[in-house]
């Protein structure tokens, strides 16, 4: 019911422009992998090379160690919810669902429109087909809409349909393309921990792409955050937050975003700074939790101004100014800090230990960067 | 969410900006479009109707009331249930043939890596030509001695085919004309029908096995294309029910009647034996049907919704 998933050295150009360079990826089986990054990264066109939708430029895909390079979508075991959802607008709720089944458990006879149920010997198959369709629906609470057409169905049901239709022939591996892009705010949230349950419950492979990282930190095992057709890393998402292995990365995991300083002007700042950081010009960077806005043990100060104040209700984010015109960002307790207008000083303070060090190039040198699991195996 | 809005619509509607006009004036905004549309249709119509119980002559200053005479002649005339007959007959042949067509090149264009558009503009081309003319270009290609298909005919050592001099043939050749210059409009619209399937949907049917593309073509383009495929059936209909122009410039109604159609024969009535009560009585009939198809067309047309 499940499988392991190898991608290596996947490439892909359309005309002059190279869509994906080399990617290579393993996929454990039963893992739920994400695969994010800005539109246009490529990470739409790895899934459907995955799916045997579109064909690879180079490199070579397997399922279990088969390869399936050769095999049309259908041949490889896998289902695909599509952003869009897909779902044909001419036939029932339940037609839908059971077209996977149909297509492959019915004689090509049988399958004829109208004329089809009158061909002998296929009670047995339709009868078991309906059995599987009501389970499916009933796994993602459907079952009273299964006479409906799609076009009388809300985005989150017709959601539900398509998650039924992937899940009703019990596929090794689930790809997903941006499902959840089409619901509003509070939809997704809701669909987001019933995916999550559904992958726990069938056990299967879940390749989950998605432009949104807080839908990949919650629900994955291990994130593929890609730029511009590579993956630049694939960890597990506590991983990818605290210890990023490209600016990029950092960059683009977590709200509000990573602040950069040059270690030039944070010792201008403070001369506190000078003895841990490195005698090279290198661009440090802070999460939000850690910076501080009132006097802590083992922290070094540092004059600022207020540029805004956002209140987000539990808490509030303090965006700040250093002299330099580095901007850092405060996460801070709603209550605990006294609002003050715009223009105003306001001291901050940051920890007294190396912080997260980029080169020029984007690349990771505080220390190496850990062995990534992406290449385990 | 237009039909909720829709109930709650206020009963007097303000106009553009906001000003509510009063019926005197808004009647007269009205007068124009409303005279011309009475006097270019509704009124001739109306007169086709009150003549069609007459036995007015063309030509004659006088006319005779006849009440249901001309229509219950119509009963008993040979030559007109001819004419309904082959008009049926026509259409049968015509509209099913036409759409299938346009059907199987828009498919067939559809598929093309490249030159979809040169083969849309040569097989649209019929439309776009005058159908008189084309006839006679018809007439002369499968002319019984010199037309270039008998010639071809005859080289391969095949009898030769007087296609317009067969009384079985003269119909069916008519409607082969008016298949190929209709064809082109309906691929149009097929093709336009095509680019509405989302690529999504193919997508999705090769994950759920759709493997062969009949199989995709039946389970998704086919019923895709169902509101494309009731608007080409009903709009050809509607067109062959109007056939004339090539009876009257190919075979005018001959060989011995074979080819007589509802409006050549009204035409023969009214223009040529100036028998204009039995001609318009003639022309209620054709209108009738006409109404029926039109009343089909905006039944299609107003359903959203189609599949």
């Amino acid at each position: 019911m499940t499988a392991a998933i190898e991608l290596r050295n996947i490439s892909k150009s359309f005309g002059e422009t190279q869509t994906l360079r080399d990617v290579s990826l393993s996929i454990r089986p039963g893992e739920f992998i994400s695969l994010v990054g800005p539109s246009g990264c490529g990470k739409s066109t790895l899934l459907r090379i995955l799916a045997g939708l579109a064909p690879q430029s180079g490199g070579t895909v397997s399922i279990d160690g088969a390869g399936v390079d050769h095999l049309p979508p259908s041949g490889r075991d896998i289902a695909m919810v599509f952003q869009s959802y897909a779902l044909y607008p001419h036939m029932t709720v339940g037609q839908n669902i059971a077209t996977p089944l149909r297509m492959r458990q019915l004689s090509a006879a049988a399958r004829l429109p109208l004329v089809g149920r009158l061909w002998p010997g296929q009670s047995v198959s339709r009868a078991r087909i309906g059995q599987a369709v009501a389970q499916a629906a009933r796994l993602v609470e459907i079952e009273a809409m299964l006479d409906r057409k799609p076009a009388a169905l809300s985005g989150g049901q017709r959601q539900r349909v398509a998650l039924a239709r992937a899940i009703v022939r019990r596929p090794r591996v689930f790809l997903m393309d941006e499902p959840l892009s089409n619901l509003d705010a509070r939809l997704r949230v809701t669909m987001r921990a019933e995916i999550a349950a559904l992958h726990r419950r069938l056990g299967a492979t879940f390749v989950y792409v998605t432009h949104d990282q807080v839908e990949a930190m919650t629900m994955s095992d291990r994130v593929a955050v890609m730029m511009d057709g590579e993956i630049v890393q694939c960890a597990a998402p506590t991983q990818l937050y605290d210890n990023p292995r490209d600016l990029r990365v950092a960059r683009f995991i977590g709200t509000p975003e990573i602040a950069t300083i040059s270690s030039d002007e944070l010792i201008a700042a403070n001369q506190g700074f000078a003895p841990i950081l490195p005698r090279d010009p290198a661009i440090a960077a802070f999460r939000p939790e850690s910076v501080s806005l009132a006097p802590a043990p083992e922290h070094l100060q540092l004059p600022a101004t207020l540029e805004r104040v956002e209140q987000l209700g539990h808490e509030i984010l303090v965006f700040l100014r250093l002299a330099g015109g580095a901007r850092l960002t405060a996460r801070a307790v709603a209550g605990q800090v006294p609002i003050s207008p715009a223009g105003q000083r306001l001291d901050l303070w940051l920890p007294r230990r190396t912080p997260m060090l980029f080169d020029a190039s984007g690349a990771r040198m505080d220390k190496a960067p850990q062995h990534e699991l992406a290449h385990a195996g | 969410m237009p039909a909720d809005l829709s109930l709650h619509a206020p009963k007097a509607q303000p106009g553009r900006l906001g000003a509510v006009l009063p019926p005197r004036i808004a009647y007269g905004l009205a007068a124009p479009a409303v005279l011309l549309l009475v006097a270019t249709v509704i009124a001739p119509i109306l007169v086709m109707i009150a003549l069609s119980f007459t036995d007015y002559r063309f030509g004659e200053a006088g006319l005779r009331w006849t009440g249901l005479g001309n229509y219950l002649q119509l009963l008993d005339d040979r030559t007109f249930k001819r004419a309904l007959w082959n008009t049926f007959a026509y259409v049968a042949m015509v509209a099913p043939a036409s759409v299938l067509l346009g059907l199987f090149l828009a498919v067939l264009i559809d598929a093309l890596d490249r030159g979809q558009r040169f083969y849309r503009l040569v097989f649209f081309l019929p439309v776009t030509a005058t159908l008189v003319a084309m006839a006679m270009v018809w007439k002369y290609l499968l002319h019984g001695t010199i037309g270039p298909f008998n010639l071809m005919l005859q080289s391969l050592g095949l009898p030769s085919l007087d296609v317009f001099g067969d009384r079985d043939l003269a119909l069916a050749g008519l409607a082969a004309i008016n298949v190929w210059s209709l064809a082109g409009f309906n691929m149009v619209l097929f093709s336009a029908g095509l680019t509405g399937v989302p690529q999504d949907l193919y997508d999705a049917a090769a994950m759920d096995g759709m493997d062969s593309r009949l199989d995709r073509f039946l389970n998704v383009t086919l019923p895709l294309l169902g509101p494309t495929t009731l608007f080409a059936v009903v709009t050809s209909t509607i067109t062959a029910f109007k056939v004339f122009d090539t009876v009257a410039v190919v075979t005018r109604g001959g060989p011995r009647g074979s080819t007589d159609v509802l409006l050549y024969t009204t035409y023969l009535e009214g223009f040529s034996y100036f028998r204009m009560g039995s001609a318009a009585a003639m022309t209620v009939v054709f209108l009738a049907i006409m109404m029926v198809f039109a009343w089909i067309q905006a039944r299609v047309l107003d359903r959203k919704v189609h599949y």
